[in-house]
């Protein structure tokens, strides 16, 4: 009986066999079993009695193959108990042909959800497996895949009567759907003033680069990042059906495709583990439940510098690698990193600043730590003022409007970019870089002038360049200007 | 013919080993720092006393130059002593003037502080943002009008006015409490290497010295003597940098302070020498009115503004006013992606330049 395990944000196959022999009454269960599995024994059981099917008074034996695979929850339940029904002539045999089951039993024989629905129905397919037996509450998510008959079974009972050809589920709403549009977003409108940081945000969503935003508490950090989701082009379906996997397997889809690109922020003080994933039994991290979407760090300064030192791999290289035993596990985590710092730890800034000078030497060499580097553009944000507030204050631009020009942006970097292997310009490599950019001629003056003056590094350079390729890019130009470049360099990351 | 004579050497080898019981000497109050710098070498053997005495008289009998010029040249140190050419004149002011200077990078640049004046920049070591910025200014100021810099390389106003004369290509002299080859303190192992490569560090005590209270306020009465003109820019009451004042003062050399805010604890010592008729210091102009004599110096740098377009200019005004990004925008009336792109050119025509991480300032030179 196929059955699926989870390993990461994948599942694999298990297979389930059950013996039945004459003997003195027993049921074992062998293969690499955890203890919620062992007990699955004592819910089989039960659910079996309780729906009126027979509990074979015999020596049964179970095995859960690949025997050197793990297996840990609650999962196995239903395989094992459909393994006794067909091992002792309960269900005929054919009607289980190319089928697969997951689900946990309760002890009246109700079937209950399992975790990562929708990577089982993947899984499913790359078996090829025609058919999926579920509880109905993940059976939306694991029919987001098209190819795999879902069925969705509410108990035990119904489904000897599903394999005796005397019921039949209702199918569920099979196959992805378009994204809804994003209407219960927050809202761009909604920010006052930042021209700023609204127009550092609109470059860093149309080209994919990292942002820092630096500003007294209360002006708005947060609130700008928390709309960035809404702003980037809204996910394709190959996108969402990812998103929908990851988070399937923590429990923390909706049942249905993921409709908004995800928006994380982790506390400073969270773990280098529970920013990156892992653990005995590993668990994906903060970086692979924003993938695709956005990982924001908030108080960059404060968070631990191991934790920020493990972000590094995962945001160079798409995703995270870890080891266990015999198995290596790849989460994914491409995500826009932008992340928020106080421009000193009174918060004020400037002239204002009330902390000691060597307070604040600390504060920057900690806020200059190791993510410093995989920075792309740095912006400033101004003290909220009482008139910006004021209820007949103008609201800002919404963020349907960025959102169109920003989708141009890309759309123009597909184009370009298409036989490269890449989606946006952060993510082109040097070379791609000299190949691509495309500068008009003198476009390079600036840039020059900042090199001779010391203001720029030749890691800076580069990065100066690709943001100034999305700048063009948002103004539909197919050259980059010395003015693309001057505005660029503005956002560069001082030394 | 070496920079350093046989006697100066030994001498100077003499205040390194003798540099603890010095120490323990001045804490027991016994003596004053110049009395002790200012005795021969054997009454300085006699007046230290104890054990370190009979050690001292014998170091002095069996002192091996070609030992020391040997250590030196491993430590890559040149010592210059005061009967050579190359020891700056006007050292000599010091009735305890050191015998030998240890020193590490351009040692051109001790001889030409002579021939052309230098400016010692001091100030706390616990700055403001403000003073930082001043000293800052100050130290590539001075550089671009191609005057040395001098001043402690400790934290603070000191290193601020190092790495200005530094990012301006310009010669910069550090003067340190420990052995020259002793980057103190530590976090400024970068700033060290780089004074050594662009400038000049230089240091009574022989290479492989640590710092000893006394050796602070001994540095400083060179630092006081090397420059014509001591510009104090933060300070504390009672603080080393007011030691470096009160020597410049006792040397008959100016001494100029940057006015800071009465309210700030730092800006105490600067205010209280305004108070008392030092010459108020805003900028590099007022330090080279006050070296050279007014209008002595080339005010071409004024001049560049001259060039500049109407919208230019109004953004520097906006600037210089401290707006932020959004105030800038309204000020100017130009979009932010404008704004960002004139303000770039500004940057690199060295107008204004970056305020911390994000915002921006007028330099002020």
């Amino acid at each position: 009986m196929p059955t699926f395990a989870l390993e990461g944000v994948d599942a694999r196959e298990v297979t389930v066999e059950v013996d039945v022999r004459r003997g003195l009454p027993a049921f074992a269960i062998v293969g690499l079993p955890d203890t919620a599995v062992r007990e699955a024994r004592e819910r089989v059981r039960a659910a079996l009695l309780n729906s009126d099917l027979e509990f074979p008074l015999a020596r049964l034996t179970a095995n859960l193959a690949p025997a050197w695979v793990r297996k840990a929850g609650a999962s196995f339940d239903l395989a094992l108990a459909v393994g006794v029904l067909s091992a002792s002539g309960q269900v005929p045999a054919a009607a289980l042909e190319g089928c697969a089951v997951s689900g946990e039993l309760s002890l009246g024989g109700e079937l209950r959800p399992v975790r990562g629905a929708l990577a089982i129905s993947i899984g499913c397919r790359r078996a090829g497996l025609r058919r999926l037996i579920v509880a109905p509450e993940s059976a939306a998510e694991a029919a987001l895949v098209g190819d795999v008959e879902v069925c969705p079974v509410p108990s035990l009972a119904r489904l000897v009567d599903l394999l005796h050809e005397r019921w039949a589920p209702e199918p569920p709403r099979a196959g992805p759907e378009p994204s809804p549009p994003v209407a219960d977003a927050p809202d761009l409108a909604d920010v006052r003033g930042q021209l700023d940081a609204r127009r550092a945000l609109e470059i860093a969503a149309a080209g994919g680069h990292s942002l820092l935003m630096i500003g007294p508490p209360g002006a708005g950090k947060t609130m700008l990042a928390r709309r960035l989701p809404g702003i980037l082009p809204p996910l394709t379906s190959d996108e969402a059906l990812d998103v929908t996997r990851v988070h399937g397997v923590v429990g923390m889809g909706s049942g249905g495709l993921a409709a908004l690109r995800p928006f994380r922020a982790p506390h400073h003080t969270i773990s280098a583990q529970g920013l990156v994933g892992g653990g005995a039994r590993p668990r994906p991290g903060e970086v692979t439940l924003a993938h695709r979407g956005v990982l924001f760090l908030d108080e960059l300064a404060e968070f631990a510098r191991p934790a920020l030192e493990a972000l590094r791999q995962p945001l160079e290289l798409g995703e995270v690698e870890i080891t266990r035993g015999q198995t290596t596990l790849a989460f994914p985590s491409r995500v826009m990193l932008v992340a928020a710092a106080n421009p000193c730890p009174c918060g004020r800034g400037g002239d204002a600043c009330t902390c000691p000078g060597m307070v604040r030497d600390r504060y920057r060499a900690r806020l200059s730590g190791p993510l410093i580097d995989r920075i792309d553009m740095v912006c400033q944000l101004a003290p909220v003022t009482a008139d910006k507030l004021a209820p007949g204050a103008p609201l800002g631009e919404p963020s349907a409007a960025v959102r169109g020009r920003v989708s141009r942006a890309r759309a123009a970097q597909s184009r370009r970019l298409a036989r490269s292997g890449i989606a946006t310009n952060a993510a082109m490599t040097a070379r791609q870089m000299r190949e691509q950019v495309g500068l008009a001629p003198r476009a390079a003056q600036p840039l020059t002038a900042a090199l001779d003056r010391g203001l720029l590094t030749g890691r800076g350079h580069d990065r100066v360049l690709r943001l100034a390729r999305t700048i063009a890019d948002l103004e539909e130009g197919d050259l980059v200007t010395a003015v693309h470049v001057a505005e660029a360099l503005g956002y560069r990351v001082a030394a | 013919m070496s920079t350093v004579c046989d006697a100066c050497l030994r001498r100077g080898y003499l205040i390194g080993l003798l540099a603890a019981p010095i120490a323990g000497l001045l804490e027991r109050r016994l003596r004053r720092p110049a009395e002790i710098m200012a005795l021969e070498d054997a009454e300085l053997a006699m007046a230290i006393g104890g054990s370190s005495t009979g050690e001292a008289l014998d170091f002095l009998a069996h002192f091996d130059p070609r030992r020391a010029r040997a250590d030196l040249t491993r430590a890559a140190v040149t010592a210059i002593c005061m009967h050579r050419e190359g020891y700056p004149e006007q050292l000599r002011d010091l009735p305890d003037a050191p015998a030998a200077l240890f020193c590490r990078g351009r040692t051109e640049l001790l001889a030409a502080t002579a021939a052309e004046p230098a400016v010692t920049v001091v100030g706390t070591r616990d700055a403001s943002p403000y003073g930082l910025d001043v000293a800052h200014d100050l130290g590539r100021g001075l550089a671009s009008a191609g005057i040395t810099t001098i001043s402690g390389m400790a934290l603070g106003i000191d290193a601020a006015a190092h790495r200005g004369a530094l990012g301006a290509r310009g010669a910069t002299i550090a003067v340190l409490a420990c052995g020259p080859d002793i980057a103190y303190p530590r976090r400024h192992r970068d700033l060290h290497a780089q004074i050594c490569a662009q400038g000049l560090v230089v240091s009574e005590l022989p290479p492989g010295q640590r710092a000893y209270r006394w050796s602070f306020p001994a540095r400083n009465r060179i630092m006081a003597a090397l420059a014509r003109l001591t510009v104090v820019v933060e300070a504390g009451e009672a603080s080393g940098t007011l030691i470096t004042a009160g020597f410049a003062q006792d040397l008959g050399r100016a001494v100029g302070a940057v006015p800071g805010r009465v309210t700030t604890r730092v800006a105490h010592g600067a205010n209280k020498l305004l108070r008392d008729g030092a010459p108020v210091i805003r900028d590099t102009g007022d330090a080279l009115d006050e070296l050279l004599g007014v209008g002595m110096w080339s005010r071409a740098q004024a001049t560049d503004l001259s060039n500049l377009d109407p919208a230019q200019r109004r953004l520097l005004d906006a600037v210089e006013a401290g707006l932020d990004m959004d105030g800038i925008c309204a000020f100017t009336d130009m979009e932010i992606a404008q704004v960002r792109a004139a303000l770039t050119e500004l940057e690199t025509s060295g107008l204004i330049r970056r305020d911390g991480l994000a915002g921006w300032e007028r330099s002020s030179h």
